[in-house]
């Protein structure tokens, strides 16, 4: 026995050194995204799905087929405003792509203090965002915060933004903007950093500068960074859950809850788990898009490595 | 270099830039310096409205005090160093072992695999939320530590699989071959060889990883809900409702909440941004 493992070690190691992180990533990723899908085509309450009732009928758990998907789509009036607030999110958060590179390369100098400024811009990114929530808020608020001051200071009147139906979704995307600039800001940095100095220099032999040069040599070298910042930064407009919990709540009057939010009400205060899981169900499906994009890519990367 | 250096400009467009480096480094981190200031006033300063104006008093002893005294944050702060550190240490190993495998070892399941753990990464976690929460409730793990921990473990470890696999690919494959020819074991060529030269994605991916989980507000909100377990994001939230309006306390409370990634990224920059960048260069 020990002969034959010695032996075939090659072929035997894989499992050893999977098993625990398989084991693990099945059991909490995989086997929940198939349990969600199963789910979504139930009513459940999220007790006992076993449990019979007097009549002896399951009691919590019932195969309703699409019915969740239908009350979604057709009859939740709500709906419709989440997945428009999902949208923008996904829009105007691709704006803090060009930002972060240009501020990039506002910052890409070698002059001696840039080692500690750098760092300075970067730190939003790491602050979490419990806290970048509750700075924003605060920057809102009527009254006391900076914005408020701002306004009256130009004479202007004071709006409380995170209580205007209209306004308050664009008010947390633009405090998410804080953070992700910061991190798209690094990505650039990094790319910059590695741009081949020779084909630089030899586009400024061909009278290439500026605009020219930007569009023509640099951008084109960045487009590594400029993929992974893209992906990260709609992953992270997708999952908006935190700062929506945290600032408004999904309010006022449910104007700024996106999917994420109203998934998380619908699953753990109404007790629909079945209808939050239809939710989360079509949040899944738009993400796959994106997933699959990503594996193409880097697939077709690997292969062409090789 | 691009654009062009600034340092071969005259000395006129220099200052220009300096000075807008300096207006926009302030302008950029206004909202912090802000709420550090906050941090300093006492309540009666900002009752009688006065946020911006000259402080009556320098509260700083006072508030940082209240928060850690008078209220569970240091409770919130030590619960969420025993989650954040053991996930850390436990997905780094496991991920290392995976990771390992997924370079080195040629077999049928091998790309769909890895294709799993890099999937994993971009799922809403909407998706996962009613069967992990059921799962950790079933393990009779809600409300613990471990209920956390397991979950974090689990889903960093697509990340961490994906990243390492990639950083092992990289290195000469010479070496294992050179240690099968000596008939050393898989085992050891793990921990004798390529471990000791992961070590530089190991400590990057460490302070990553570490600053993910500490920042976690989703799944604590989920899987917890005592005092006695809570970490300080969700604490720190739950805090805000008693407080009300004493914002000095709330910004103090934030800036404690927010400090130990900030150290740490300042601390291990170069391996914060090695790990961040990581696939931005190439790929």
């Amino acid at each position: 026995m020990i002969k034959y493992l010695k032996k075939n070690q090659i072929k035997i190691a894989p499992f050893f050194f999977l098993a625990p992180s398989i084991i693990l990533f099945v059991l909490y990723v995989i086997y929940p995204i198939i349990d969600s899908i199963w789910v979504s085509f139930h009513s459940w309450n999220g007790m006992d799905r076993g449990l019979l009732g007097l009549s002896g009928e399951l009691k919590n758990w019932k195969w309703v087929g699409l019915d969740n998907y239908k009350e979604l789509i057709f009859d939740d009036y709500t709906f419709p405003i989440n997945l428009l607030n999902n949208l923008k999110w996904l829009v105007l958060s691709l704006l803090v792509i060009p930002i972060g590179l240009g501020l990039a390369i506002f910052l890409n100098q070698n002059i001696r203090e840039m080692k500690f400024i750098k760092p300075l811009f970067f730190f939003p990114f790491v602050i979490n965002l419990v806290v970048v929530s509750l700075i924003f808020t605060w920057f809102y608020m009527p009254k006391y915060g900076i914005l408020d001051l701002i306004f009256r200071f130009f004479g202007l009147e004071p709006i409380a933004f995170l209580a205007e139906e209209t306004l308050a979704t664009y008010a947390i995307i633009f405090a998410f903007f804080w953070p992700a600039i910061a991190y798209t800001m690094i990505i650039y940095l990094t790319g910059l950093t590695n741009v081949n100095t020779e084909v630089v220099e030899a586009g400024r032999i061909d009278g290439a500068s500026g605009i020219s040069m930007f569009w023509n040599v640099i951008l084109p070298q960045l487009r590594p960074a400029t993929f992974i910042a893209t992906v990260v930064t709609v992953v992270g407009a997708l999952r908006s859950f935190d700062m929506v919990a945290i600032m408004t709540k999904g309010g006022p009057w449910g104007s700024t809850s996106v999917l994420a939010y109203k998934m998380y009400e619908e699953a753990l205060f109404s007790y629909r788990m079945g209808y939050g899981s239809a939710i989360a169900t079509i949040l899944f499906l738009i993400m796959d898009i994106y997933i699959v994009w990503f594996l193409y890519r880097l697939f077709q990367n690997e292969k062409s490595e090789k | 270099m691009f654009p062009i250096q600034i340092e071969k400009q005259p000395k006129f467009v220099q200052y220009r830039y300096r000075l807008i480096l300096y207006a926009s480094i302030i302008l950029w981190l206004l909202p912090l310096i802000a709420i550090m200031l906050v941090s300093l006033r006492s309540l009666s300063d900002l009752n009688a409205g006065n946020y911006w104006g000259i402080p009556t008093e320098i509260n700083f002893i006072d508030n940082y005090s209240e928060v850690f005294i008078r209220s569970p944050m240091a409770r919130y702060f030590l619960n969420s160093l025993i989650i954040t550190i053991p996930t850390t240490i436990v997905t780094l190993l496991i991920s290392s072992m995976s990771g390992f495998t997924l370079a080195i070892h040629k077999f049928k399941l091998n790309m769909f695999i890895f294709a799993m753990f890099i999937a994993g990464n971009f799922i809403p976690f909407q998706i996962l939320l009613v069967p992990v929460r059921n799962i950790t409730i079933q393990f009779g793990m809600y409300d613990t530590w471990y209920g956390l921990i397991i979950f974090h473990i689990a889903f960093q470890s697509g990340f961490c699989t994906f990243f390492l696999r990639n950083f092992i690919k990289e290195l000469p494959f010479e070496l294992v071959e050179a240690a099968r020819a000596d008939g050393a074991s898989e085992f050891y060529i793990y921990s004798k060889i390529v471990l000791p030269l992961m070590r530089p994605a190991l400590a990057a991916l460490g302070v990553l990883i570490f600053t993910f989980i500490w920042n976690d507000y989703f799944w604590a909100l989920v899987l917890v809900q005592s005092d006695s377990v809570r970490p300080v994001t969700v604490g720190l939230q739950a805090l805000r409702g008693q407080w009300v309006a004493s914002w000095n306390l709330i910004a103090a409370g934030s800036i404690v909440c927010a400090l130990p990634p900030v150290i740490m990224f300042f601390i291990l920059q170069k391996q914060f941004i090695r790990g961040l960048t990581f696939g931005a260069v190439k790929g």
